[in-house]
């Protein structure tokens, strides 16, 4: 127990209370910051709670059916072994990252009115679907969030020590038994983390919901936001609707902390993932089915972004190359930052759950935060902070790299803490008893069961961050751009196909970053 | 990691600022996005500017229009801007009233508006009207009215944008509102099933229509040069309606605060002379506010003119937007 209660080191506390501090400051903080500057008062009304069950009616079903269509994909991807797996498992991440204008029309030219699935219908007799309203802000929902959920859930099958399923197999028990007593468990750790980032996701989305629900029915909050921040000016409204994203999501994520069971398996020797059960033929058929829907779902709006930016690719003018590669080095930043964050926030709350479970339980909380937050508040709740002090021009790609890394801390964290938690109570006693110092005990005992993780989570963070177009408009000086700014500058110039050039060459770098890191942190992973 | 953070920012910073200018006077204007962006006026309007001005002209993106102002606002006296460009009509009295802006001292009597113009503080610099675009090998049977749109067949659908964030969706909605006063609840009643679906912005819907989702989409009635001067295609043409069509009138004022009040006003002439006049047709893609000594460029005559010009006065812009919006939501909602 000597770790256990060894407090933190100076040098850990402060990365991990300035990583909270970060937090806070850009959710809480920048809220508080326009209910101040406003200087009028304001009461919701009638319709502006329409407005808020609208949003988490669309985001209750979004998440719910993105986190039913994942778990049978993960099951699939994790019990299966093909050829491939591994390039489907890093494209699936591509619909999460593409900037909103890309993916409505990535998804429209598939289930448009001119779309794929519309014009099979006409050519075999049948009218075109209609998928705008309710259903088409699900569908795009879903399509954005099917990947992240069936990562995260995939994550946790990985985490199943082999020697279960070796028992298991040993001891005859049927595919069923297996999920009723090894899966089912590992779901209940997982799933409820997932529900939640997912429904929080969708609970900011704003020109995604407008455009394919068809209008102003499916007004969210966020819109509201941008509404009374751009429209009316009215800071105190935007203060007020973010303080509900705000609530919906710590409400739901005490839920979701509530509901989770944290399971600990016995421990295992950390060998590679080998299964004997699901070999029956209905098993087969089931997950290739699962397999190919599912693809099929995701890759044709990423084939029809090919198709369209594959001629203009090749003619981009030199301005998109420097923005490009503006993009790429905050991306890394943004990338290695959070992971920093989250591997000292998740060190803070390990240690902390010994003594203040509650306190460890809040932190988790404060760190979804921010996902429930409006990109507009905070970027405008940064410059009222920051102007008086410095000329917002000189600080945009820094300012944009921070952000970025707080946005996506909160995948991070979800992936990092659960594994660090699990190699803690698996391998800490022992370390201890050892008596490793602190460095050989982080090197040897957690970090071999922190790689894949931490590569993943690098991975998507950057990602995450090319395809952001985060504050940078409101600190953009005249000649500093990124990726997603120079395609929207290209969008609004009627330049359409020079933009959907940037938006494949934008999607196949986010791609390039997250392979990189996620085939990284999976290199050598057998652990000695 | 606070270092680290230090380290980093100075690197981009270091990779990313621009050689230091020489110690010539700023002027800094900020407009909207597309305005900076290379395939808009700002590089050569900045060069235009700079070859007579003994300064440097820095101009700043800043979103769009409203964005613009809610900048401005925020900032209030500390802004860096001496000049803002880009608001609209729409938008002047809520402008007027921050006394953030000063008055101009430019002479606007040669102004070719298809309006007459009295404003102490803002300076037209281009104009256009909005309109609903649509492919002419595609759509034969054109629409003339809002009336005759809602008479279109079941399947004939239209994008448009929302008022709420974008000035073309808002500058419909002040068309209707103007063309029609009291009955415009019941034309968006009819047009209901007519729109396909509102989009945040004007790329998303122009990108649905081009993509072929839409048979018309809002935009301006000179959209259809852009594709006739820069890529040489005649297919798209913009629906004459019989109402008159609703004008956006795009201005530019000083700021109060600016330390470099002469050289402001020396832009805000230099932007009706016909040096930058000439340039706005080709890559702004409206109206410019003085027609050029060497008139309209080619393509330009092959747009339609409106027989009428719809526009609320800017004082009672705000009021009536409020009153729209609300049978807009009413009626779309349903």
């Amino acid at each position: 127990m000597a770790y256990r209660t060894k407090p933190l080191r100076p040098i850990q506390l402060i990365f991990s209370s300035s990583a909270f501090a970060l937090l806070l400051l850009l959710t809480l903080g920048t809220v508080i910051t326009l209910w101040l500057h406003a200087d009028i008062g304001f009461q919701l009304l009638v319709s502006d709670w329409a407005i808020i069950k609208f949003t988490i009616f669309q985001a209750l079903t979004s998440a719910t059916i993105s986190i039913l269509i994942a778990i049978p994909a993960a099951r699939a991807l994790s019990r299966r072994k093909f050829k491939g797996r591994q390039v489907v498992l890093t494209l699936m991440g591509a619909p999460f990252i593409l900037p909103t204008i890309v993916a409505i029309l990535g998804i429209l030219a598939v289930w448009g009115r001119s779309g794929y699935v519309s014009e099979f219908l006409q050519k075999i007799g049948n009218d075109p679907i209609n998928i705008y309203g309710f259903y088409g802000v699900v569908l795009a929902h879903v399509f954005f969030n099917i990947p992240l959920a069936t990562r995260l859930i995939v994550q946790g099958w990985t985490a199943i020590p082999v020697e279960q399923f070796r028992l298991a197999a040993q001891l005859g028990i049927s595919t069923s038994g297996i999920g009723r007593h090894i899966e089912r468990p590992m779901l209940r750790t997982v799933v409820p983390g997932a529900f939640l980032i997912i429904f929080l996701l969708c609970i900011s989305s704003f020109a995604i919901a407008l455009a394919l629900g068809g209008g102003p029915k499916a007004t969210t909050i966020e819109l509201a936001i941008y509404q009374a921040l751009r429209f009316d000016f009215n800071l105190a409204k935007a203060s007020q609707l973010a303080m509900i994203q705000f609530s919906l999501c710590a409400i739901l994520g005490s839920l979701a902390i509530f509901i989770t069971k944290p399971i600990n398996f016995i421990q295992g020797l950390d060998h590679e993932i080998e299964r004997w059960d699901g070999n029956e033929i209905h098993h087969k058929i089931f997950d290739i089915l699962v397999l190919l829907i599912v693809c099929l779902f995701l890759f044709l709006p990423l084939f029809s972004i090919i198709i369209r930016g594959a001629v203009p690719l090749f003619t981009l003018p030199a301005l998109v190359w420097i923005a490009a590669l503006n993009s790429i080095v905050v991306a890394v930043i943004s990338a290695f930052l959070s992971v920093g964050m989250a591997i000292s926030m998740s060190i803070f709350i390990i240690k902390m759950s010994y003594k203040l479970p509650i306190m460890s339980k809040a932190m988790e909380i404060i760190s979804f935060l921010i996902l429930a937050s409006s990109p507009l508040v905070i970027g405008t709740g940064l410059f009222i902070l920051t102007f008086p002090f410095i000329s917002p021009f000189t600080i945009a790609l820094p300012m944009t790299a921070l952000v970025n890394a707080a946005m996506s801390l909160p995948f991070s964290l979800r992936m990092i803490l659960p594994a660090m938690t699990n190699a803690e109570n698996q391998y800490g006693r022992l370390a201890d008893s050892l008596g490793m110092n602190d460095w050989a005990r982080f090197n040897i005992a957690i970090w071999p069961r922190l790689r894949r993780p931490v590569g993943f989570s690098i991975g998507l963070a950057a990602a995450l961050s090319m395809g952001d177009l985060g504050v940078i408009t409101l600190f953009a000086p005249p000649d500093v751009a990124t990726l997603p700014l120079v395609m929207y500058r290209m969008m609004s110039s009627y330049q359409l196909t020079g933009a959907a050039g940037v938006a494949l060459l934008l999607v196949s770098l986010s791609i390039i970053l997250f392979w990189i890191f996620d085939r990284g942190g999976r290199l050598e992973h057998k652990i000695r | 990691m606070n270092k680290f953070t230090t380290l980093a920012a100075g690197l981009i910073l270091t990779l990313a600022s621009p050689a230091l200018a020489e110690k010539l006077p700023k002027l800094t204007v900020y407009t909207y996005d597309s305005f900076v962006s290379d395939w808009g006026p700002g590089p050569l309007i900045e060069k235009a500017f700079e070859a007579t001005c003994a300064c440097d002209l820095n101009l700043v993106g800043a979103g769009d229009g409203a964005a613009l102002l809610t900048r401005l606002q925020l900032e209030g006296e500390r802004s860096e801007a001496d000049i803002a460009l880009g608001l609209d009509t729409n938008l002047t009295a809520k402008a007027t009233a921050t006394g953030l802006f000063a008055r101009h001292s430019t002479n606007t009597t040669n102004l070719d508006l298809p309006i007459d113009w009295a404003d102490d503080i803002f300076i037209p610099y281009d104009w256009g009207y909005f309109a609903f675009v649509y492919d002419n090998t595609k759509v034969t049977n054109i629409p003339n009215s809002f009336e005759a749109l809602i008479n279109m067949p079941d399947d004939f659908k239209i994008v448009i944008q929302d008022p709420r964030s974008s000035t073309p969706g808002l500058g419909l909605l002040l068309w209707v509102k103007q063309a029609y006063g009291e009955r415009a609840s019941e034309i968006w009643s009819g047009l209901s099933p007519k729109i396909l679906t509102v989009t945040a912005g004007w790329s998303e819907a122009y990108g649905m229509f081009t993509n072929g989702e839409a048979d018309m989409v809002l935009s301006y009635t000179t959209s259809p040069a852009y594709h006739i001067i820069a890529e040489n295609d005649l297919t798209k043409s913009a629906a004459k309606f019989e109402e008159g069509h609703y004008m956006q009138i795009e201005v530019a004022a000083k700021l109060a605060s600016s330390n470099q009040p002469e050289l402001a006003d020396k832009f805000l002439d230099f932007m009706i002379s016909d040096k930058f006049q000439s340039i706005i047709p080709t890559t702004n893609w409206m109206y410019p506010a003085v027609i050029p000594s060497e008139g309209l460029p080619v393509g330009f005559d092959k747009l339609i003119t409106p027989s009428k010009s719809l526009i609320i006065n800017s004082n009672e812009a705000q009021e009536v937007r409020d009153e729209a919006l609300a049978e807009w939501l009413t009626e779309l909602s349903r």
